[in-house]
Protein backbone atom coordinates (compact mmCIF):
# COMPACT_ATOMS: atom_id res chain seq x y z
CA UNK A 1 0.00 0.00 0.00
CA UNK A 2 1.29 3.25 -0.97
CA UNK A 3 0.12 7.02 -1.99
CA UNK A 4 1.05 8.09 -5.27
CA UNK A 5 0.75 11.53 -6.91
CA UNK A 6 0.84 12.57 -10.38
CA UNK A 7 2.65 15.35 -10.80
CA UNK A 8 2.00 16.92 -14.23
CA UNK A 9 4.65 19.18 -16.49
CA UNK A 10 4.21 21.10 -19.34
CA UNK A 11 7.78 21.07 -21.77
CA UNK A 12 9.27 18.93 -19.55
CA UNK A 13 9.00 21.04 -16.41
CA UNK A 14 7.00 19.93 -13.76
CA UNK A 15 3.96 22.69 -12.92
CA UNK A 16 4.02 24.93 -10.35
CA UNK A 17 0.97 23.43 -8.29
CA UNK A 18 3.01 20.11 -7.52
CA UNK A 19 4.61 21.34 -4.67
CA UNK A 20 1.14 21.18 -2.90
CA UNK A 21 0.44 17.98 -4.05
CA UNK A 22 3.39 16.66 -3.06
CA UNK A 23 3.08 18.43 0.56
CA UNK A 24 -0.64 17.09 0.77
CA UNK A 25 0.10 13.61 -0.08
CA UNK A 26 3.01 13.16 2.08
CA UNK A 27 0.75 14.21 5.29
CA UNK A 28 -1.64 11.80 3.79
CA UNK A 29 1.04 8.96 3.93
CA UNK A 30 1.69 9.89 7.25
CA UNK A 31 -1.52 9.79 8.48
CA UNK A 32 -1.59 6.27 6.69
CA UNK A 33 1.59 5.61 8.11
CA UNK A 34 2.45 4.62 4.93
CA UNK A 35 5.12 5.20 2.02
CA UNK A 36 4.83 8.67 -1.03
CA UNK A 37 5.50 7.98 -4.46
CA UNK A 38 5.26 10.88 -7.22
CA UNK A 39 4.73 9.55 -10.91
CA UNK A 40 6.21 12.08 -13.33
CA UNK A 41 5.57 12.02 -17.19
CA UNK A 42 8.24 13.44 -19.47
CA UNK A 43 9.30 15.60 -16.79
CA UNK A 44 13.43 16.53 -17.12
CA UNK A 45 13.82 17.51 -13.80
CA UNK A 46 12.33 15.93 -11.22
CA UNK A 47 14.69 16.70 -8.02
CA UNK A 48 13.12 19.76 -6.53
CA UNK A 49 10.05 17.31 -5.43
CA UNK A 50 12.53 16.14 -2.78
CA UNK A 51 12.35 19.54 -0.95
CA UNK A 52 8.77 18.48 -0.24
CA UNK A 53 8.92 15.19 1.30
CA UNK A 54 8.96 13.27 -1.81
CA UNK A 55 10.87 9.97 -1.33
CA UNK A 56 10.74 8.25 -4.19
CA UNK A 57 9.85 9.49 -7.92
CA UNK A 58 8.80 7.01 -10.70
CA UNK A 59 9.71 8.83 -14.13
CA UNK A 60 7.92 7.91 -17.43
CA UNK A 61 9.48 9.01 -20.04
CA UNK A 62 7.96 8.62 -23.45
CA UNK A 63 7.84 10.43 -26.94
CA UNK A 64 4.47 9.04 -27.47
CA UNK A 65 3.37 10.73 -24.42
CA UNK A 66 4.49 14.28 -25.94
CA UNK A 67 0.91 15.79 -26.02
CA UNK A 68 -1.58 14.93 -23.31
CA UNK A 69 -4.31 12.62 -23.84
CA UNK A 70 -6.30 11.34 -21.09
CA UNK A 71 -7.31 8.06 -21.75
CA UNK A 72 -3.44 6.96 -22.51
CA UNK A 73 -2.47 9.02 -18.90
CA UNK A 74 -4.89 7.49 -17.20
CA UNK A 75 -3.61 4.38 -18.68
CA UNK A 76 0.12 5.53 -17.64
CA UNK A 77 -1.36 6.22 -13.95
CA UNK A 78 -2.69 2.93 -13.56
CA UNK A 79 -0.13 0.86 -14.81
CA UNK A 80 2.13 2.91 -11.82
CA UNK A 81 -0.88 2.73 -9.31
CA UNK A 82 -0.66 -1.33 -9.48
CA UNK A 83 3.39 -1.68 -10.21
CA UNK A 84 3.18 0.74 -6.07
CA UNK A 85 0.89 -1.13 -5.48
CA UNK A 86 -1.02 2.24 -4.42
CA UNK A 87 -4.57 2.29 -3.03
CA UNK A 88 -4.68 6.25 -2.35
CA UNK A 89 -3.53 8.54 -6.21
CA UNK A 90 -3.78 12.12 -5.52
CA UNK A 91 -4.27 14.24 -8.31
CA UNK A 92 -4.65 18.18 -8.99
CA UNK A 93 -7.32 20.10 -9.68
CA UNK A 94 -6.04 21.64 -13.83
CA UNK A 95 -8.35 20.81 -16.21
CA UNK A 96 -5.91 17.87 -17.22
CA UNK A 97 -6.20 15.99 -14.43
CA UNK A 98 -10.15 16.39 -13.68
CA UNK A 99 -10.33 14.93 -17.56
CA UNK A 100 -8.52 11.76 -16.89
CA UNK A 101 -9.81 11.14 -13.02
CA UNK A 102 -13.27 9.63 -13.66
CA UNK A 103 -11.26 7.31 -16.67
CA UNK A 104 -8.75 6.15 -14.25
CA UNK A 105 -11.62 5.47 -11.62
CA UNK A 106 -13.02 3.35 -13.90
CA UNK A 107 -10.27 1.54 -14.99
CA UNK A 108 -8.79 0.76 -11.13
CA UNK A 109 -12.31 0.60 -9.73
CA UNK A 110 -11.66 3.63 -7.51
CA UNK A 111 -13.82 5.98 -5.65
CA UNK A 112 -13.17 9.56 -6.97
CA UNK A 113 -13.72 12.26 -4.99
CA UNK A 114 -12.71 16.19 -6.41
CA UNK A 115 -12.58 19.26 -4.96
CA UNK A 116 -11.12 18.38 -1.66
CA UNK A 117 -9.31 20.91 0.90
CA UNK A 118 -8.31 18.83 3.49
CA UNK A 119 -6.98 15.49 4.93
CA UNK A 120 -9.77 13.09 6.06
CA UNK A 121 -10.98 13.36 9.25
CA UNK A 122 -11.02 10.14 10.07
CA UNK A 123 -9.78 6.62 8.03
CA UNK A 124 -12.12 4.60 9.31
CA UNK A 125 -14.42 5.24 7.49
CA UNK A 126 -11.87 7.24 5.26
CA UNK A 127 -14.03 10.90 5.34
CA UNK A 128 -12.76 13.48 3.91
CA UNK A 129 -14.13 17.31 3.03
CA UNK A 130 -14.83 18.79 -0.03
CA UNK A 131 -16.73 21.83 -1.39
CA UNK A 132 -20.28 21.54 -2.90
CA UNK A 133 -22.82 23.43 -4.58
CA UNK A 134 -20.20 25.05 -6.18
CA UNK A 135 -18.53 26.46 -3.25
CA UNK A 136 -22.04 27.32 -1.49
CA UNK A 137 -21.23 24.64 0.71
CA UNK A 138 -19.19 21.91 2.33
CA UNK A 139 -19.08 18.39 2.81
CA UNK A 140 -17.33 15.15 4.27
CA UNK A 141 -17.81 12.26 2.31
CA UNK A 142 -16.99 9.03 3.11
CA UNK A 143 -15.55 6.54 1.10
CA UNK A 144 -16.44 2.87 0.79
CA UNK A 145 -13.67 0.97 -1.86
CA UNK A 146 -10.37 -0.29 -1.92
CA UNK A 147 -8.73 2.51 -3.80
CA UNK A 148 -9.36 6.11 -3.83
CA UNK A 149 -8.54 8.91 -6.29
CA UNK A 150 -8.62 12.84 -4.18
CA UNK A 151 -8.99 15.78 -6.56
CA UNK A 152 -6.95 18.24 -4.68
CA UNK A 153 -8.36 21.61 -5.00
CA UNK A 154 -5.60 24.11 -5.91
CA UNK A 155 -4.32 26.24 -2.89
CA UNK A 156 -6.23 24.80 -0.13
CA UNK A 157 -3.62 23.23 1.28
CA UNK A 158 -0.78 25.01 1.29
CA UNK A 159 3.37 23.91 1.14
CA UNK A 160 4.99 21.91 3.45
CA UNK A 161 8.95 21.96 2.88
CA UNK A 162 10.94 19.29 3.78
CA UNK A 163 14.16 17.92 2.46
CA UNK A 164 14.50 14.65 1.76
CA UNK A 165 16.50 12.23 0.09
CA UNK A 166 14.53 10.94 -2.67
CA UNK A 167 15.26 7.76 -5.05
CA UNK A 168 14.02 7.87 -9.09
CA UNK A 169 12.99 4.78 -10.97
CA UNK A 170 12.58 4.56 -14.78
CA UNK A 171 9.36 3.18 -15.25
CA UNK A 172 8.66 1.49 -19.29
CA UNK A 173 5.45 1.32 -20.00
CA UNK A 174 3.63 0.13 -23.04
CA UNK A 175 1.25 3.30 -24.72
CA UNK A 176 -2.33 2.10 -25.70
CA UNK A 177 -3.27 4.15 -28.09
CA UNK A 178 -7.28 5.11 -29.71
CA UNK A 179 -8.68 6.41 -32.69
CA UNK A 180 -9.32 9.95 -30.46
CA UNK A 181 -6.22 12.39 -31.46
CA UNK A 182 -5.45 15.58 -30.43
CA UNK A 183 -4.49 18.60 -33.24
CA UNK A 184 -3.32 21.15 -32.02
CA UNK A 185 -3.63 23.77 -29.01
CA UNK A 186 -4.02 26.88 -28.78
CA UNK A 187 -2.99 28.22 -25.69
CA UNK A 188 -2.83 32.03 -24.77
CA UNK A 189 0.99 32.87 -24.90
CA UNK A 190 3.06 34.95 -22.54
CA UNK A 191 -0.01 34.81 -20.46
CA UNK A 192 -0.66 32.94 -16.64
CA UNK A 193 -3.62 30.86 -16.62
CA UNK A 194 -6.60 31.59 -14.56
CA UNK A 195 -5.50 27.69 -12.91
CA UNK A 196 -1.62 28.54 -12.64
CA UNK A 197 -2.06 31.93 -10.94
CA UNK A 198 -1.87 33.37 -7.61
CA UNK A 199 -3.56 36.68 -8.28
CA UNK A 200 -6.32 36.92 -10.52
CA UNK A 201 -7.69 40.59 -11.57
CA UNK A 202 -11.47 40.12 -12.85
CA UNK A 203 -13.35 42.92 -14.13
CA UNK A 204 -17.07 43.22 -14.99
CA UNK A 205 -19.78 45.29 -17.35
CA UNK A 206 -18.45 48.62 -14.93
CA UNK A 207 -15.45 48.84 -17.19
CA UNK A 208 -18.16 50.43 -20.29
CA UNK A 209 -16.11 48.40 -23.32
CA UNK A 210 -13.22 46.15 -23.86
CA UNK A 211 -11.39 49.43 -25.06
CA UNK A 212 -10.73 50.09 -21.67
CA UNK A 213 -8.89 46.73 -20.79
CA UNK A 214 -5.46 48.08 -20.93
CA UNK A 215 -5.87 49.35 -17.40
CA UNK A 216 -7.18 45.80 -16.62
CA UNK A 217 -3.73 44.47 -18.19
CA UNK A 218 -1.76 46.56 -16.98
CA UNK A 219 -2.86 46.22 -13.25
CA UNK A 220 -2.30 42.26 -14.03
CA UNK A 221 1.05 43.08 -15.72
CA UNK A 222 2.21 44.84 -12.76
CA UNK A 223 0.99 41.99 -10.12
CA UNK A 224 2.41 39.18 -12.25
CA UNK A 225 -1.77 37.90 -12.32
CA UNK A 226 -4.05 36.64 -14.43
CA UNK A 227 -6.86 38.03 -16.10
CA UNK A 228 -10.32 36.97 -15.82
CA UNK A 229 -13.93 38.54 -16.06
CA UNK A 230 -17.81 38.28 -15.39
CA UNK A 231 -20.20 36.40 -17.75
CA UNK A 232 -21.75 39.08 -19.16
CA UNK A 233 -18.32 40.65 -20.64
CA UNK A 234 -17.72 37.58 -22.16
CA UNK A 235 -21.28 36.83 -23.64
CA UNK A 236 -20.60 40.46 -25.34
CA UNK A 237 -17.51 39.55 -26.83
CA UNK A 238 -15.37 42.06 -25.12
CA UNK A 239 -13.05 39.02 -23.65
CA UNK A 240 -12.31 35.74 -24.47
CA UNK A 241 -14.85 32.99 -22.91
CA UNK A 242 -11.66 31.34 -20.96
CA UNK A 243 -11.56 34.30 -19.40
CA UNK A 244 -15.14 33.89 -17.85
CA UNK A 245 -15.64 32.81 -14.11
CA UNK A 246 -18.22 31.66 -11.96
CA UNK A 247 -20.69 29.01 -11.74
CA UNK A 248 -20.92 28.80 -15.19
CA UNK A 249 -17.40 29.54 -16.10
CA UNK A 250 -14.02 28.44 -14.42
CA UNK A 251 -13.68 28.43 -10.93
CA UNK A 252 -10.60 30.28 -9.52
CA UNK A 253 -9.44 29.07 -6.03
CA UNK A 254 -6.40 32.06 -6.06
CA UNK A 255 -4.85 33.73 -2.81
CA UNK A 256 -5.86 37.35 -4.33
CA UNK A 257 -8.96 38.13 -6.15
CA UNK A 258 -9.13 41.60 -7.27
CA UNK A 259 -12.81 42.20 -8.82
CA UNK A 260 -13.20 45.51 -10.76
CA UNK A 261 -16.45 46.99 -11.71
CA UNK A 262 -18.31 43.39 -11.28
CA UNK A 263 -21.65 43.51 -8.68
CA UNK A 264 -21.31 39.99 -7.09
CA UNK A 265 -24.26 38.16 -8.57
CA UNK A 266 -24.68 35.01 -6.66
CA UNK A 267 -23.23 32.91 -9.48
CA UNK A 268 -20.31 34.87 -9.95
CA UNK A 269 -19.65 34.63 -6.44
CA UNK A 270 -20.23 30.81 -6.29
CA UNK A 271 -17.40 30.33 -8.71
CA UNK A 272 -14.67 32.06 -7.16
CA UNK A 273 -15.98 32.12 -3.03
CA UNK A 274 -13.13 29.87 -2.83
CA UNK A 275 -10.11 32.14 -3.33
CA UNK A 276 -8.72 33.24 0.08
CA UNK A 277 -8.66 37.18 0.30
CA UNK A 278 -11.06 39.11 -2.42
CA UNK A 279 -10.75 42.66 -3.23
CA UNK A 280 -13.72 45.03 -4.64
CA UNK A 281 -13.25 48.30 -6.52
CA UNK A 282 -16.88 49.41 -7.05
CA UNK A 283 -18.15 53.09 -7.30
CA UNK A 284 -21.54 51.71 -5.59
CA UNK A 285 -21.51 50.85 -1.97
CA UNK A 286 -24.60 48.48 -1.84
CA UNK A 287 -22.74 46.42 -5.11
CA UNK A 288 -23.33 42.35 -3.60
CA UNK A 289 -19.75 41.89 -4.08
CA UNK A 290 -18.99 44.23 -0.86
CA UNK A 291 -20.30 41.55 1.78
CA UNK A 292 -18.64 38.91 0.29
CA UNK A 293 -15.10 41.25 0.21
CA UNK A 294 -12.09 40.99 2.53
CA UNK A 295 -11.14 44.28 1.43
CA UNK A 296 -12.56 46.68 -0.40
CA UNK A 297 -12.57 50.59 -2.12
CA UNK A 298 -15.73 52.68 -2.98
CA UNK A 299 -14.76 54.59 -6.21
CA UNK A 300 -14.95 54.65 -9.64
CA UNK A 301 -12.60 52.42 -11.45
CA UNK A 302 -11.23 54.63 -14.14
CA UNK A 303 -9.78 56.68 -11.44
CA UNK A 304 -8.39 53.96 -9.24
CA UNK A 305 -7.40 51.47 -11.24
CA UNK A 306 -4.57 53.78 -12.91
CA UNK A 307 -3.50 55.11 -9.49
CA UNK A 308 -3.32 51.48 -7.58
CA UNK A 309 -1.47 50.23 -10.65
CA UNK A 310 1.74 53.19 -10.37
CA UNK A 311 1.21 52.82 -6.29
CA UNK A 312 1.56 48.86 -7.21
CA UNK A 313 4.16 49.58 -9.10
CA UNK A 314 6.40 51.61 -6.98
CA UNK A 315 5.71 49.00 -3.97
CA UNK A 316 6.90 46.40 -6.26
CA UNK A 317 10.26 48.46 -6.92
CA UNK A 318 11.08 48.63 -2.98
CA UNK A 319 10.09 45.17 -1.99
CA UNK A 320 12.41 43.03 -4.86
CA UNK B 1 -27.75 9.09 -35.70
CA UNK B 2 -28.73 8.22 -31.86
CA UNK B 3 -28.24 10.64 -29.04
CA UNK B 4 -28.29 10.24 -25.27
CA UNK B 5 -28.67 13.63 -23.73
CA UNK B 6 -28.17 12.91 -19.78
CA UNK B 7 -30.02 15.12 -18.11
CA UNK B 8 -28.96 16.00 -14.36
CA UNK B 9 -31.69 17.57 -12.40
CA UNK B 10 -30.54 20.68 -10.09
CA UNK B 11 -31.37 23.68 -7.94
CA UNK B 12 -31.54 27.05 -9.83
CA UNK B 13 -28.34 29.44 -9.64
CA UNK B 14 -29.93 31.79 -7.26
CA UNK B 15 -30.84 29.35 -5.11
CA UNK B 16 -30.47 29.52 -0.94
CA UNK B 17 -28.64 26.65 -0.27
CA UNK B 18 -29.54 25.07 3.07
CA UNK B 19 -29.45 21.85 4.65
CA UNK B 20 -31.79 19.29 7.08
CA UNK B 21 -31.94 16.43 8.74
CA UNK B 22 -29.37 17.01 10.85
CA UNK B 23 -27.18 18.51 7.91
CA UNK B 24 -27.15 15.52 6.22
CA UNK B 25 -29.56 16.31 3.17
CA UNK B 26 -30.13 19.13 0.57
CA UNK B 27 -33.00 21.31 1.96
CA UNK B 28 -35.29 21.57 -1.06
CA UNK B 29 -37.95 23.59 0.33
CA UNK B 30 -38.71 26.73 -1.65
CA UNK B 31 -36.27 25.78 -4.48
CA UNK B 32 -36.56 25.58 -8.07
CA UNK B 33 -35.31 22.94 -10.10
CA UNK B 34 -33.68 23.25 -13.36
CA UNK B 35 -32.17 21.29 -15.89
CA UNK B 36 -28.38 21.52 -15.33
CA UNK B 37 -26.89 24.62 -17.22
CA UNK B 38 -24.17 22.30 -18.89
CA UNK B 39 -26.60 19.58 -20.23
CA UNK B 40 -29.00 22.78 -21.17
CA UNK B 41 -26.00 23.59 -23.89
CA UNK B 42 -25.32 20.01 -24.82
CA UNK B 43 -29.61 19.54 -25.00
CA UNK B 44 -29.45 22.45 -27.66
CA UNK B 45 -26.57 21.33 -29.74
CA UNK B 46 -28.76 17.96 -29.92
CA UNK B 47 -31.29 19.92 -31.42
CA UNK B 48 -29.36 21.34 -34.22
CA UNK B 49 -28.38 17.69 -35.06
CA UNK B 50 -31.54 16.54 -35.10
CA UNK B 51 -32.13 19.43 -37.08
CA UNK B 52 -29.81 19.49 -39.89
CA UNK B 53 -28.84 15.87 -39.27
CA UNK B 54 -31.77 14.27 -38.47
CA UNK B 55 -31.04 12.54 -35.43
CA UNK B 56 -33.28 11.29 -32.56
CA UNK B 57 -32.70 12.64 -29.02
CA UNK B 58 -33.72 10.59 -25.66
CA UNK B 59 -32.57 12.26 -22.69
CA UNK B 60 -32.07 10.53 -19.47
CA UNK B 61 -32.08 11.25 -15.84
CA UNK B 62 -31.21 8.73 -12.40
CA UNK B 63 -33.27 10.50 -10.11
CA UNK B 64 -37.13 9.83 -8.42
CA UNK B 65 -40.25 11.58 -9.28
CA UNK B 66 -39.80 14.71 -8.80
CA UNK B 67 -37.10 15.18 -11.80
CA UNK B 68 -40.06 14.10 -14.10
CA UNK B 69 -40.78 17.93 -14.69
CA UNK B 70 -37.31 18.69 -15.46
CA UNK B 71 -37.32 15.73 -17.97
CA UNK B 72 -41.15 17.30 -19.35
CA UNK B 73 -38.99 20.12 -20.13
CA UNK B 74 -36.17 18.46 -21.98
CA UNK B 75 -39.03 17.01 -24.46
CA UNK B 76 -41.01 20.52 -24.61
CA UNK B 77 -37.60 21.58 -25.73
CA UNK B 78 -37.47 18.76 -28.26
CA UNK B 79 -36.28 15.02 -27.41
CA UNK B 80 -37.85 12.57 -28.72
CA UNK B 81 -38.32 10.38 -25.56
CA UNK B 82 -37.69 10.38 -21.53
CA UNK B 83 -36.02 7.69 -19.72
CA UNK B 84 -35.65 8.02 -15.93
CA UNK B 85 -33.90 5.57 -14.18
CA UNK B 86 -35.98 5.34 -10.69
CA UNK B 87 -33.52 5.77 -7.56
CA UNK B 88 -31.90 7.98 -5.71
CA UNK B 89 -28.94 9.73 -6.75
CA UNK B 90 -26.39 8.62 -4.48
CA UNK B 91 -23.22 9.38 -6.47
CA UNK B 92 -21.67 9.51 -9.64
CA UNK B 93 -20.57 6.51 -9.51
CA UNK B 94 -23.69 4.93 -9.46
CA UNK B 95 -25.41 7.25 -11.59
CA UNK B 96 -22.45 6.27 -14.09
CA UNK B 97 -23.39 2.98 -13.81
CA UNK B 98 -26.94 2.80 -13.91
CA UNK B 99 -26.42 5.41 -17.55
CA UNK B 100 -23.75 2.47 -18.62
CA UNK B 101 -26.05 -0.77 -17.91
CA UNK B 102 -29.46 1.44 -20.25
CA UNK B 103 -26.46 2.25 -22.66
CA UNK B 104 -25.59 -1.67 -23.13
CA UNK B 105 -29.56 -2.25 -23.98
CA UNK B 106 -30.19 0.41 -26.28
CA UNK B 107 -27.14 1.71 -28.65
CA UNK B 108 -26.51 5.12 -28.73
CA UNK B 109 -24.04 6.91 -31.49
CA UNK B 110 -23.57 10.21 -29.07
CA UNK B 111 -23.87 10.49 -25.42
CA UNK B 112 -24.00 14.17 -24.10
CA UNK B 113 -23.34 14.90 -20.65
CA UNK B 114 -21.75 18.25 -18.69
CA UNK B 115 -18.69 18.38 -17.51
CA UNK B 116 -20.33 18.52 -14.14
CA UNK B 117 -23.46 19.36 -12.27
CA UNK B 118 -23.86 22.73 -10.68
CA UNK B 119 -24.95 20.83 -7.43
CA UNK B 120 -23.34 18.00 -6.25
CA UNK B 121 -20.12 19.15 -8.64
CA UNK B 122 -18.78 15.63 -8.92
CA UNK B 123 -17.44 16.50 -13.13
CA UNK B 124 -17.21 12.41 -13.18
CA UNK B 125 -20.04 11.04 -14.72
CA UNK B 126 -19.57 11.32 -17.94
CA UNK B 127 -15.77 10.06 -18.12
CA UNK B 128 -16.93 7.42 -15.69
CA UNK B 129 -19.82 6.07 -18.41
CA UNK B 130 -17.02 6.39 -20.85
CA UNK B 131 -14.27 4.17 -18.93
CA UNK B 132 -17.32 1.68 -18.11
CA UNK B 133 -18.50 1.66 -21.93
CA UNK B 134 -14.87 2.04 -23.60
CA UNK B 135 -15.99 4.87 -25.67
CA UNK B 136 -13.90 7.44 -26.47
CA UNK B 137 -14.14 10.77 -24.01
CA UNK B 138 -13.62 14.31 -24.62
CA UNK B 139 -14.79 16.79 -21.54
CA UNK B 140 -15.13 20.53 -21.19
CA UNK B 141 -16.15 20.68 -25.00
CA UNK B 142 -16.89 23.71 -26.38
CA UNK B 143 -17.34 22.80 -29.78
CA UNK B 144 -19.32 20.11 -31.59
CA UNK B 145 -18.97 18.98 -35.22
CA UNK B 146 -20.65 15.38 -36.68
CA UNK B 147 -19.83 14.93 -40.59
CA UNK B 148 -21.08 11.14 -40.53
CA UNK B 149 -18.87 9.23 -38.56
CA UNK B 150 -15.75 11.66 -38.27
CA UNK B 151 -16.19 14.03 -35.39
CA UNK B 152 -14.05 17.54 -34.69
CA UNK B 153 -14.59 18.82 -31.32
CA UNK B 154 -12.79 21.66 -29.15
CA UNK B 155 -11.69 21.36 -25.88
CA UNK B 156 -11.09 23.80 -23.28
CA UNK B 157 -7.56 23.56 -21.46
CA UNK B 158 -6.00 25.65 -19.18
CA UNK B 159 -5.02 29.16 -20.52
CA UNK B 160 -6.57 28.12 -23.81
CA UNK B 161 -8.44 25.36 -26.50
CA UNK B 162 -7.45 22.40 -28.57
CA UNK B 163 -8.82 20.61 -31.28
CA UNK B 164 -9.88 16.96 -31.32
CA UNK B 165 -10.72 14.25 -33.62
CA UNK B 166 -11.84 10.87 -32.51
CA UNK B 167 -14.94 8.32 -34.29
CA UNK B 168 -18.67 8.19 -33.00
CA UNK B 169 -19.74 6.07 -30.38
CA UNK B 170 -18.33 9.26 -28.12
CA UNK B 171 -19.57 10.97 -24.90
CA UNK B 172 -18.95 14.49 -24.17
CA UNK B 173 -18.94 16.61 -21.23
CA UNK B 174 -20.42 19.96 -22.60
CA UNK B 175 -20.32 23.32 -21.39
CA UNK B 176 -20.92 26.52 -22.88
CA UNK B 177 -19.46 26.95 -26.21
CA UNK B 178 -21.10 24.30 -27.64
CA UNK B 179 -23.77 26.51 -28.41
CA UNK B 180 -23.83 30.04 -27.14
CA UNK B 181 -26.69 30.93 -23.85
CA UNK B 182 -28.34 33.58 -26.61
CA UNK B 183 -29.56 30.21 -28.55
CA UNK B 184 -30.29 27.87 -25.86
CA UNK B 185 -34.11 26.68 -26.48
CA UNK B 186 -37.66 28.16 -24.38
CA UNK B 187 -40.13 25.54 -24.55
CA UNK B 188 -42.81 27.13 -26.31
CA UNK B 189 -46.44 26.14 -26.47
CA UNK B 190 -46.60 23.72 -28.74
CA UNK B 191 -43.70 22.20 -27.67
CA UNK B 192 -45.24 22.18 -24.06
CA UNK B 193 -48.34 20.21 -25.03
CA UNK B 194 -46.27 17.76 -27.64
CA UNK B 195 -44.46 17.15 -24.84
CA UNK B 196 -47.40 15.88 -23.10
CA UNK B 197 -47.72 13.11 -25.36
CA UNK B 198 -44.27 11.78 -25.62
CA UNK B 199 -43.06 8.53 -23.84
CA UNK B 200 -41.33 9.09 -20.71
CA UNK B 201 -40.22 5.88 -19.45
CA UNK B 202 -40.01 4.71 -15.97
CA UNK B 203 -37.15 2.03 -15.41
CA UNK B 204 -36.09 0.06 -12.50
CA UNK B 205 -32.65 0.21 -11.28
CA UNK B 206 -29.58 -1.56 -11.80
CA UNK B 207 -28.72 -3.69 -8.58
CA UNK B 208 -25.07 -1.54 -7.55
CA UNK B 209 -24.20 0.18 -4.56
CA UNK B 210 -22.69 3.56 -4.38
CA UNK B 211 -18.56 4.00 -3.31
CA UNK B 212 -18.90 7.57 -1.69
CA UNK B 213 -21.21 8.93 0.84
CA UNK B 214 -22.30 12.37 1.86
CA UNK B 215 -23.06 12.03 5.67
CA UNK B 216 -22.54 15.41 6.58
CA UNK B 217 -22.81 19.36 4.84
CA UNK B 218 -21.81 22.36 6.66
CA UNK B 219 -22.48 26.39 5.05
CA UNK B 220 -19.48 28.70 5.44
CA UNK B 221 -18.63 30.47 8.29
CA UNK B 222 -20.21 33.72 8.11
CA UNK B 223 -17.88 36.43 6.69
CA UNK B 224 -16.06 39.05 8.63
CA UNK B 225 -17.72 42.32 7.46
CA UNK B 226 -15.61 43.72 4.40
CA UNK B 227 -12.82 46.61 5.38
CA UNK B 228 -13.26 49.47 3.11
CA UNK B 229 -10.44 51.40 2.45
CA UNK B 230 -10.71 55.00 1.12
CA UNK B 231 -9.92 55.70 -2.61
CA UNK B 232 -7.66 58.43 -1.66
CA UNK B 233 -5.51 55.90 0.53
CA UNK B 234 -4.86 53.31 -1.90
CA UNK B 235 -1.09 52.97 0.21
CA UNK B 236 -3.48 51.76 3.08
CA UNK B 237 -4.89 49.05 0.91
CA UNK B 238 -1.38 47.65 -0.55
CA UNK B 239 -0.29 48.03 3.11
CA UNK B 240 -3.22 45.38 4.36
CA UNK B 241 -2.86 43.39 1.22
CA UNK B 242 0.99 43.22 2.46
CA UNK B 243 1.45 43.07 5.92
CA UNK B 244 -2.18 41.72 7.10
CA UNK B 245 -3.62 39.47 4.44
CA UNK B 246 -0.14 38.45 3.05
CA UNK B 247 -0.65 38.18 -0.24
CA UNK B 248 1.79 40.36 -1.97
C1 LIG C 1 -27.86 30.56 -15.03
C2 LIG C 1 -26.94 31.73 -14.81
C3 LIG C 1 -25.60 31.50 -14.70
C4 LIG C 1 -24.71 32.57 -14.51
N1 LIG C 1 -23.37 32.31 -14.39
C5 LIG C 1 -22.52 33.35 -14.21
C6 LIG C 1 -21.13 33.13 -14.06
O1 LIG C 1 -20.64 31.99 -14.12
N2 LIG C 1 -20.32 34.18 -13.89
C7 LIG C 1 -20.78 35.46 -13.84
O2 LIG C 1 -19.97 36.39 -13.69
N3 LIG C 1 -22.09 35.70 -13.97
C8 LIG C 1 -22.97 34.68 -14.15
N4 LIG C 1 -24.29 34.95 -14.32
C9 LIG C 1 -24.71 36.36 -14.47
C10 LIG C 1 -24.89 37.09 -13.16
O3 LIG C 1 -26.17 36.85 -12.66
C11 LIG C 1 -24.68 38.60 -13.36
O4 LIG C 1 -25.59 39.06 -14.33
C12 LIG C 1 -23.28 39.00 -13.79
O5 LIG C 1 -22.31 38.40 -12.96
C13 LIG C 1 -23.13 40.50 -13.75
O6 LIG C 1 -21.91 40.89 -14.32
P1 LIG C 1 -21.22 42.26 -13.91
O7 LIG C 1 -21.03 42.28 -12.46
O8 LIG C 1 -20.02 42.40 -14.78
O9 LIG C 1 -22.26 43.35 -14.43
P2 LIG C 1 -23.31 44.29 -13.61
O10 LIG C 1 -24.18 43.43 -12.77
O11 LIG C 1 -23.88 45.13 -14.64
O12 LIG C 1 -22.39 45.08 -12.64
C14 LIG C 1 -21.51 46.10 -13.02
C15 LIG C 1 -20.96 46.69 -11.75
O13 LIG C 1 -19.99 47.67 -12.10
C16 LIG C 1 -20.15 48.78 -11.24
N5 LIG C 1 -19.62 49.94 -11.95
C17 LIG C 1 -20.19 50.63 -12.98
N6 LIG C 1 -19.38 51.63 -13.37
C18 LIG C 1 -18.29 51.60 -12.57
C19 LIG C 1 -17.12 52.38 -12.48
N7 LIG C 1 -16.91 53.41 -13.29
N8 LIG C 1 -16.22 52.07 -11.53
C20 LIG C 1 -16.42 51.04 -10.68
N9 LIG C 1 -17.52 50.24 -10.74
C21 LIG C 1 -18.44 50.53 -11.67
C22 LIG C 1 -21.62 48.85 -10.95
O14 LIG C 1 -21.84 49.52 -9.71
C23 LIG C 1 -22.00 47.38 -10.88
O15 LIG C 1 -21.90 46.89 -9.56
C24 LIG C 1 -25.19 33.90 -14.47
C25 LIG C 1 -26.57 34.12 -14.57
C26 LIG C 1 -27.45 33.06 -14.74
C27 LIG C 1 -28.91 33.35 -14.84
N1 LIG D 1 -28.75 11.94 -11.80
C1 LIG D 1 -28.33 12.13 -13.06
N2 LIG D 1 -29.08 11.71 -14.10
C2 LIG D 1 -28.66 11.89 -15.39
N3 LIG D 1 -27.50 12.49 -15.71
C3 LIG D 1 -26.71 12.93 -14.72
C4 LIG D 1 -27.08 12.78 -13.35
N4 LIG D 1 -26.08 13.31 -12.59
C5 LIG D 1 -25.16 13.78 -13.46
N5 LIG D 1 -25.52 13.55 -14.74
C6 LIG D 1 -24.81 13.95 -15.97
O1 LIG D 1 -23.42 13.99 -15.71
C7 LIG D 1 -22.92 15.32 -15.85
C8 LIG D 1 -21.82 15.57 -14.85
O2 LIG D 1 -22.34 15.41 -13.55
P1 LIG D 1 -21.44 15.21 -12.26
O3 LIG D 1 -20.48 14.14 -12.56
O4 LIG D 1 -22.43 14.85 -11.20
O5 LIG D 1 -20.79 16.54 -12.01
C9 LIG D 1 -24.14 16.22 -15.72
O6 LIG D 1 -23.95 17.45 -16.38
C10 LIG D 1 -25.20 15.36 -16.39
O7 LIG D 1 -25.12 15.44 -17.80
Amino acid sequence: MSVLTYIESSNGKIKKNSFELASYSCELAKLLNTDVVALTINSEDVNELSNYGITKIIKVNNDSLNKFKASTFADVISKAVNHTNSNYIVLSSSLDSKYLAPLLAAGINAAYVNNVIGLPSSLAPFTIKRTAFTNKAFSDSSINSDKTIIGLSSNSFGLIENSVQSEIEELNVEVENSDLTVNSSEKVSGQISIADADIVVSAGRGMKGPENWNLIEDLAGTLGAATACSKPVSDMGWRPHSEHVGQTGKPVATNLYIAIGISGAIQHLAGINSSKIKVVINNDPEAPFFKAADYGVIGDAFDVVPRLNEKLKEFKAQNS
Amino acid sequence: MKILVCISHVPDTTSKINFTDGDTKFDTQGVQFVINPNDEFGLTRAMWLKEKQGASIDVINVGNSSSEPTLRKALAIGADKAIRIDADPLDGYFVAKQISEYVKTSSYDLIIAGRESIDYNGAMVPGLIAGFLKINYVTNCTKLEIDNEKVELDREIDGGKETLNCTLPLIIGGQKGLVEESDLRIPNMRGIMQARQKPLEVLEAFDCSSNTKTIKFYKPEPKQAVKLVSADNLDELINLLHNEAKVL
